[in-house]
């Protein structure tokens, strides 16, 4: 809602301190977007006369006009817009001139040709939002003069607010001036209404067949109008609000509703028969309306329809061309009604056809201001047409379903105290709601101060005592409330869940990999390149585009998009992880219930992890896995005869508890990789972290450190590739028996690629051993004797002793 | 031989004998030579060694005390031009080494990178630890949420017109229209007073949808962070408070907020808050509100008996504020160049 500093100043003696009326606004919640300048005078442009106009073969875009500026010399100037004839009076910005957007006024030519000014649009000269045409002025003017002072143009600050929802009523100026009046302490008046006495009667019969969709209708005939271009200050207020001048029948009713927050409509009262009919349209019923289109309707709009049936408007959202105000119209219908708002709210919406009186009956309009509405709307008409006659008679449907006049809402003021932390009393509450026109019906005389408050019309969105609070926490000031820290009467801290998550994260950053945050959304496919079955996806209802459709069931398609995104920019060591949520939906809804448990509406949502590097191979991805078990705490069996699917088939192996899923390691099945284009091998990690979050492992207990030596040995076997090197180290571990503190595999030698590939082919595994005791050093014999029991154990696993 | 003769010629001998000994040692240029003069002279047969063996020649118990006596002072002279010239060539050796083994330090290959947090989890984290701070909790909740709770609960029935402001993304699943992407964290705030028992100092961090075109600004899919207070006797006071010691906390002591009226179905007095840099500019940061009653009571609360407030902001727009990230999309592509910045 724009709202003008002048035409505010018609509803109460606001002054023009833009400062002080925007921190006023802001603070009643009425947030001032931008407050801009409008009509601040543009010294050097002058009234100019067109003399004639004239093409130039070489110039397409722009013509030549001639003009004399009042001293009858004929200057030359260049002008992109074609809007003016020979006669008409415009602006000049003389050479020299400080136009408004910073240019300045040169003889820059066209075609080598000078331009000696330039003639000006309204927007230009900030006299208006009209971008289309140079600014025709009115003809009275003389020739040479300042336009500024000639139009009588001061300048005006123009407040651009955001109204909320439920301030309905400040979508017009009657109710941002009261609530400003209020708290600036400033009288409020509304405009006044038309003086003149009624003329005969002259009555259009209105029937409403749909009373839950309109509450009241008022339709009110007035002849003697005369079409003709408003008077220049409505004019240039509507310009000044955004909207275009049309006719002095549309500004006025325009001008009402930006006034009073009530849509009118003026229907070409010689254009409808007898006997209105408001009813919901029939399926597939059309309506040309006033923007040349032809509307195909529904059961669920609301229609106004003349005598003979025929639908001439469309109940709150736009009227129908055929009665719509021409330059021959001499009587007008005028139309003030109540349409129920969220009936308005579902047709404006479905025809994507949200006008301003739509707007406004979506939010709320005030049923009992149609009266002065109408009134002010034929004092306006009549500034431009003073034999206007408005008729009595006037048809005034009013339904059962029309609000009352006033709410009764209970206000217990201990509640205001309670919630705003504030000491009012019961009078001081009725005084701050009484200057928003909330009347106090009564207080109760206990103790406990009970306020019945009649809330006025013109505020729908105040129905219960907490509306009220808020009213009088406006009217007190947010910033007189106070600032006040709770002592939090719980424990701040990280649950052990969250604790354990962030000590997850600080691994993995530790194994350098970088943290991604691919897009939840796929495309329809993505999974299936991924190696990942597309039955447990969720589809969107309604996505934004056909390729981010598709609920993500795992973390890997999108990390494998970022991996061949990254190769595609060259980037080197390429290792992303993600933690985030994947969305599968329930294989059985009735499978995961406890008993009396209601059936879970949701999908099976749940938190995992997902490391990639691209070139690395398993082994990576093995390592990873192995410092996370051990900063974590977590383990889980490694099963190479499952793998999950998308992974490389002998690379990769899934990590499980029992018949219990957790995760997988090792490489992208190279199928996977050919489809997203990727040509190195992928190292991939994955683990759902619902298990590994929730398991908060015992804290470790301290072991001291033997003050003794340590012997260490290294021994080397051949073990034949159908033998795990888990197995032979499980079996080592065991001979060493308890003096062995740590064992590991530290170097493989494979003899080839090739012979990799056959299983009866072996490879070379030396383990490092670290023995020592507690309570005496080692003996040579000792560890003599543990190397050789754990020679003989691998052998008899098929392990071969490789003399090192 | 007379006494005097034999001693006056051990005297030579020992002279003799020590002198050769200090020359050799200050002409060997290695430790090893070093090491083998030190045998050499130490051996038994060594003639100062010799020369002991022989004292017992001597008659006069004077002559044996004053020749034992040179031989001592001739072996410790010995050697301890032996140890001094065993540091001398030690320090030299070391000197010498560490030139040959200069080292450019700034010749140097980088072999681990650390890894790199994305910036909405930074952020998100600092935000944690501010609230942790001022005596807070994390609650977290599904990103995949039913119409109850993510409008229905929050004083959003079925039709309520500020719905359509939310751009919610549905999915195919369940009854349609019944099961959404949720749109914002307010959620989580049912769920949590469904779940805990008030008192409830609690914030809410996570992944929301709107069905929003991306562009520079907005993101379909974005982080916000939401905070939810419930204890007796809370009052609009206190949630200005909280808003102005989370301001000072996260942005600095020379930040102040103000809350200025708006609306907002389940919070109510609703406000925006906004935050003050210390150069006087005011910046929008979010929405609060006391909470509406009938959100209280669609939580299992008495709002007879409890009052509370809620406040909630975007996360991604103070990462990117940040850092200075001119378009949000980047924060989204994955670019590794982007990533390690941070």
């Amino acid at each position: 809602m724009k709202i003008l500093n002048s035409w505010l100043n018609d509803f109460g003696a606001f002054g023009t301190d833009k400062e002080k009326l925007s921190a006023a606004m802001t603070n009643l919640g009425l947030a001032v977007e931008s407050v801009e300048t409008v009509g601040t005078p543009v010294k050097g442009v002058v009234v100019a006369r067109v003399l004639r106009t004239q093409r130039h073969p070489d110039a397409a875009k722009v013509h030549r006009v001639y003009v004399d500026a009042g001293d009858g010399v004929e200057l030359h100037v260049w002008c992109g817009a074609f809007n003016m004839k020979p006669g008409d009076l415009i602006p000049l910005a003389t050479l020299g001139t400080n136009m408004p957007d910073g240019r300045v006024i040169t003889p820059r030519g066209i075609l080598g040709i000078e331009s000696q000014g330039m003639l000006c649009s309204s927007i230009e000269l900030g006299l208006g939002s009209d971008s289309d045409g140079i600014l025709i002025l009115p003809n009275n003017l003389k020739l040479g003069a300042d336009v500024f002072s000639a139009l009588k143009v001061s300048s005006d600050a123009v407040f651009d607010l955001d109204v909320t929802r439920n301030r309905p009523d400040c979508n017009g100026y009657l109710g941002v001036a009261r609530d400003l009046g209020a708290n600036l302490g400033i009288k409020v008046v509304a405009p006044a209404g038309d003086k003149a006495k009624k003329g005969a009667v002259r009555s259009l019969k209105v029937s409403i067949l749909n009373k839950q969709r309109c509450a009241r209708y008022n339709l009110t005939v007035m002849s003697g109008v005369v079409v003709t271009n408003s008077p220049d200050w409505i004019a240039r207020r509507l310009t000044n609000s955004g909207m275009r001048p049309i006719n002095n029948v549309v500004d006025a009713s325009n001008l009402v509703l930006l006034e009073l927050n009530q849509p009118t409509h003026a229907f070409d009262a010689d254009k409808v028969s007898k006997g209105f009919k408001i009813r919901c349209a029939r399926d597939q019923e059309t309506l040309l309306t006033l923007d040349g289109q032809t509307r195909v309707l529904e059961t669920t709009d609301l229609l106004i329809c003349d005598g003979a049936d025929t639908p001439i408007g469309l109940a709150g959202v736009m009227g129908g061309a055929s009665t719509e105000i021409s330059a021959t119209t001499t009587s007008v219908a005028l139309e003030t009604a109540f349409f129920e708002a969220s009936g308005v709210a579902a047709t404006a919406s479905r025809l994507n056809l949200r006008s301003e009186a739509s707007l406004r009956f979506e939010r709320g309009v005030d049923p009992y201001g149609i009266d002065h509405a109408v009134s002010r709307f034929a004092g306006l008409l009549r500034e431009s047409c003073p034999k206007l006659v408005v008729h009595a008679g006037a048809s005034d449907v009013k339904e059962k379903t029309l609000p009352p006049k006033q709410k009764i809402v209970s206000l217990r003021v201990s509640q205001v105290n309670r919630m705003l932390g504030t000491k009012l009393t019961a009078k001081s509450v009725s005084a701050l709601l009484a200057k928003i026109g909330f009347a106090t019906k009564s207080t109760s005389t206990s103790k406990l101060a009970v306020i019945k408050i009649a809330v006025p019309s013109w505020r729908p969105d105040c129905e219960s005592e907490i509306d009220l609070v808020e009213e009088v926490a406006r009217h007190v000031g947010y910033e007189n409330l106070g600032k006040i820290v709770p002592q939090s009467t719980m424990h701040g801290r990280l649950s052990p869940m969250q604790q354990r998550r962030r000590d997850l994260r600080e691994v993995v950053l530790a194994l350098g990999v970088s943290e991604a945050m691919p897009n939840p959304f796929l495309a329809p496919g993505d999974l299936a390149k991924s190696g990942l079955s597309e039955e447990l996806a969720i589809r969107l209802a309604n996505p934004l585009v056909f390729e981010e459709s598709v609920l993500r069931t795992s973390l890997r398609p999108g990390l494998l998009k970022a991996i061949s995104y990254n190769l595609s920019h060259r980037a080197t060591d390429i290792a992303l992880f993600e933690i985030g949520h994947v969305y599968p939906a329930r294989q059985d809804q009735s499978q995961n219930l406890l008993p009396n448990e209601l059936p879970n509406e949701l999908p099976n949502e749940s938190e995992s992890l997902c490391i990639v590097a691209a070139g690395a191979t398993s082994e990576l991805a093995m390592d990873w896995w192995s410092q996370l078990s051990a900063a974590m705490g977590f383990g889980a069996q490694l099963d190479q005869k499952n793998v999950e699917s998308g992974y490389h088939p002998t690379r990769s192996a899934s990590l499980r508890r029992g018949k219990q899923l957790l995760g997988s390691v090792g490489e992208i099945d190279p199928l996977v990789l050919a489809k997203h284009g990727i040509n190195v091998s992928v190292a991939c990690f994955e683990l759902n972290l619902s298990v590994l979050l929730n398991e908060i492992p015992k804290v470790s207990t301290a072991k001291s450190v033997s003050r003794f030596p340590r012997s260490d040995f290294d021994l080397a076997f051949s073990l034949p590739r159908s033998e795990a090197a888990s197995s032979l180290l499980k079996v080592l571990r065991q001979a060493a028996g308890p003096e062995l503190v740590d064992i590991s595999l530290f170097d493989v030698y494979r003899a080839s690629e090739t012979a990799q590939e056959s299983s009866t082919s072996s490879r070379s595994l030396t383990f490092r051993f670290q023995l020592q005791a507690k309570d005496r050093t080692l003996t040579d014999a000792e560890v003599s004797t543990t190397r050789n029991r754990c020679i003989d154990a691998a052998t008899k696993l098929g392990a071969q002793f490789r003399t090192v | 031989m007379s006494d005097q003769t034999v001693v006056s010629a051990m005297r030579q001998t020992v002279e003799t004998a020590q002198t050769s000994a200090l020359a050799a040692i200050a002409l060997a240029t290695d430790l090893a030579a070093v090491r083998a003069l030190s045998a050499e002279l130490n051996k038994k047969e060594s003639p100062l060694n010799a020369l002991k063996n022989s004292l017992g020649k001597l008659t006069s118990v004077d002559d044996k005390r004053t020749m034992g006596q040179l031989l001592n002072s001739a072996s410790i002279a010995i050697n301890s031009a032996l140890q001094a010239r065993t540091l001398e060539l030690e320090t030299s050796e070391i000197s010498a080494r560490v030139a040959r083994e200069a080292m450019d330090l700034s010749e140097f290959v980088t072999r681990r990178r650390r890894g790199h947090s994305h910036i909405v989890t930074q952020a998100t984290q600092r935000l944690e630890d501010v609230f942790v701070g001022l005596g807070f909790q994390i609650a977290e909740g599904p990103e995949v949420e039913t119409d109850f709770y993510n409008f229905e609960a929050l004083n959003m029935p079925k039709s309520h017109p500020a719905r359509s402001e939310f751009d919610t993304m549905f999915l195919e699943y369940g009854e349609p229209g019944s099961v959404l992407l949720r749109t914002h964290t307010s959620p989580v705030q049912i769920r949590v007073m469904q779940t805990w028992q008030p008192p409830i100092y609690a914030i809410m961090p996570g992944r929301v949808f709107r069905r929003d075109t991306p562009d520079a600004t907005h993101m379909p899919v974005f982080h916000q962070i939401e905070g939810l207070v419930i204890d007796r006797g809370i009052t609009f006071a206190h949630l200005a408070g909280t808003i102005e010691a989370f301001t000072k906390a996260f942005f600095g002591s020379d930040f102040t907020s103000r809350l200025r009226p708006s609306f907002f179905p389940f919070t109510e007095p609703s406000a925006e808050f906004d935050i003050r840099r210390a150069d006087g500019a005011w910046i929008e940061l979010g929405g609060c509100g006391m909470v509406h009653p009938n959100v209280l009571t669609s939580g299992g609360i008495d709002p007879e008996e409890f009052s509370g407030f809620a406040f909630g902001f975007g996360i991604d727009r103070m990462a990117k504020e940040r850092h200075s990230v001119e378009d949000i999309r980047e924060m989204y592509t994955n670019d590794l160049r982007f990533l390690r910045q941070f």
